[in-house]
């Protein structure tokens, strides 16, 4: 579904992405791990037309996206979670998840929409009314995927979801993954520090060291190598 | 106690205008970050929109006329609304990745362009403004004089607030631009455009300013190419003092300047009328960088 190929993006005169590929067959969870500084962020942000590439291709059902910018790219399908969150805090969750709908025109698929995405975090249909900028973390990552769900995207790009949620809450967030990924077909590209995590739901895998892609594989296996194991999985 | 109601009438007609020129400052700033320094110039534009409009708009209407008047008014804020997308799309566009200061320079550079080729164009010398509307003298409660003009800017001004505020919270447009405002990055990942929404806040600032433009030239019917400086300044002050990128804060502001400009004037001195919102500026420069209604943003990562 999606293709990278020998992708470079640099800031300014500094490289961070030196020729990377990596493709996410449709229905399947892909999970990048990397550490700090790795590019990972950089990655998802090219891919959503955030960034523009300095080389190399990125094509999406067959087609070159590269170099688009952001709201073409959501028209195609594609949704991003950005590091951080990004809600809009001055906005209220509705308002928030509508903004998620924007480029919908159909007012029914919109409340069909803010439907699944009220029973998928039930929390955030409570505080329907509530100024985003207020919710506690877990809630405002909740909102962040809630918000990326409403454009009713095929696939789907995630930037570090566990960051700073207690470890219930991660699991919770994981176990939602999994779940929009089987019932609504929905790809999912995962990037993760939570390294364990993201391999046990993920069907393969890429490990970015610097701005290069160093291993990759199935998930399973990647688990199994000491490389990873030692850097990634604390042991 | 007359005399001080009569200045407290015009101090809030002045205030009214002052307050819709200060919204398209705060607009502009809430999206962009940048003091659009040639705001005032559009206000101008909108005066003079309408003097050369008015003859026009006589063919078909009768004028003075409340509805010759509303039609002079809509049409100034059309040609005006066009002016600011065009001056933000070529002017200002193309530095949008540079430093901001070169983009207020730029602003600086488009202002002293409208005002001179207003110079040059519409000659320099004033021109005295047609009467678009009827006048009525509406009171005169033991020498309080209240005319149809000041209950028309009044009436303006808080439809046209209305109008606003329910573009901003409740149309589609609206929430898009506080979205841009807050993080532009994250509203281009919900698919906004936001060219367009850049374009569309020029837009609705650029023709509160020409309605502003229109109001003062019923009030005080005598046009310039210069006319912009002084409310522009004033207005941009009122942005400031009720914390700029706040939209009540703006139409708060405005009304805070234009009635204490008035009262100072009529009370104390008009020497320094001028000086006054200026000395308001830097109060709130030393005591509320933030302004009346502005907060420290919240985020939360
Ligand atoms: N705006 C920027 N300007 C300059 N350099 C940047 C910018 N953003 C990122 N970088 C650099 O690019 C490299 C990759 O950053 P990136 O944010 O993609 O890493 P990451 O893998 O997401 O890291 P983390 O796990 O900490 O989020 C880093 O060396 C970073 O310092
Ligand atoms: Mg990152």
């Amino acid at each position: 579904m999606l293709q990278i190929k020998n992708l470079e993006v640099t800031y300014g005169a500094i490289g961070a992405l030196h020729g990377i590929s990596l493709s996410v067959a449709a229905g399947s969870i892909v999970t990048l791990i990397g550490s700090n500084g790795a590019g990972k962020t950089t990655t998802l942000k090219t891919i959503s037309g955030l960034l523009k590439p300095k080389a190399g291709a990125i094509g999406y059902e067959g087609k070159p996206i590269a170099g688009l910018p952001p709201h073409e790219i959501v028209k195609r399908g594609l949704s991003h979670v950005p590091e951080g969150r990004m809600i809009f805090a001055n906005l209220t969750v509705r308002e928030n998840l509508e903004m998620g709908a924007y480029l919908l025109r159909d007012q029914k698929i919109v409340r069909h929409e803010l439907d699944f995405v009220f029973a998928t975090f039930p929390r955030l249909k409570e505080r329907e009314k509530q100024i985003a900028g207020t919710l506690s973390g877990g809630e405002q990552q909740m909102l962040a995927i809630g918000r990326a769900l409403m454009s009713r995207p095929k696939f789907l790009m995630l930037d570090e979801p566990s960051l700073g949620l207690a470890p219930l809450l991660v699991k919770t967030i994981f176990e939602r993954i999994v779940e929009i990924n089987r019932e609504r077909g929905l790809t999912i590209l995962l990037v993760e520090q939570n390294a364990n995590r993201a391999l046990e739901i993920s069907h393969s895998g890429y490990v970015l060291e610097t701005g290069k892609i160093t291993l990759h594989g199935d998930s399973a296996s990647l688990r199994q190598n000491p490389r990873v194991q030692s850097a990634y999985l604390g042991g | 106690m007359t005399e001080f109601l009569q200045q407290l009438i015009n101090g809030l007609a002045f205030g009214s205008i002052l307050a819709l020129i200060a919204l398209g400052y705060t607009m502009v700033y809430g999206i962009l970050r940048f003091i659009n320094f040639a705001h005032g110039d559009v206000f101008m534009l909108g005066a003079f929109s309408g003097f050369y409009l008015a003859p026009k708009i006589a063919a078909l209407l009768p004028l003075p006329s409340i509805a010759g008047g509303i039609a002079v008014l809509l049409a100034s804020m059309a040609i005006c609304a066009a002016l600011g997308v065009v001056i933000e799309r070529f002017a200002y566009r193309p530095l949008r990745h540079r430093p901001k200061l070169t983009m207020l320079i730029t602003a600086i550079g488009v202002s002293l362009f409208l005002e001179y080729t207003g110079q040059f164009v519409f000659g320099a010398a004033p021109k005295s403004f047609p009467q678009i509307l009827p006048v009525y003298p509406l009171a005169r409660l033991g020498g309080l004089s209240l005319n149809s003009n000041q209950l028309i800017v009044f009436g303006v001004t808080l439809g046209l607030l209305l109008a606003l505020r329910f573009i901003v919270l409740n149309t589609k447009i609206g929430t898009a631009m506080r979205a841009v405002s807050f993080n532009p990055e994250a509203a281009a990942l919900m698919g906004v455009n936001t060219d367009i929404v850049i374009s569309f806040t020029f837009a609705l600032g650029s023709a509160l300013a020409a309605a502003a433009g229109i109001l003062w030239a019923v009030n005080y019917p005598a046009i310039d190419p210069l006319m912009g400086i002084l409310p522009g300044l004033k207005a941009f002050v009122a942005a400031v003092l009720g914390g700029i990128g706040n939209l009540p804060g703006a139409a708060l502001g405005g009304i805070i300047i234009g009635v204490t400009e008035t009262l100072v004037s009529g009370y104390i001195s008009s020497t320094y009328r001028d000086a006054i919102a200026f000395g308001v500026l830097i109060l709130i420069l030393l005591v509320k960088p933030s302004g009346l209604l502005g907060k420290k943003e919240i985020e939360k990562v």
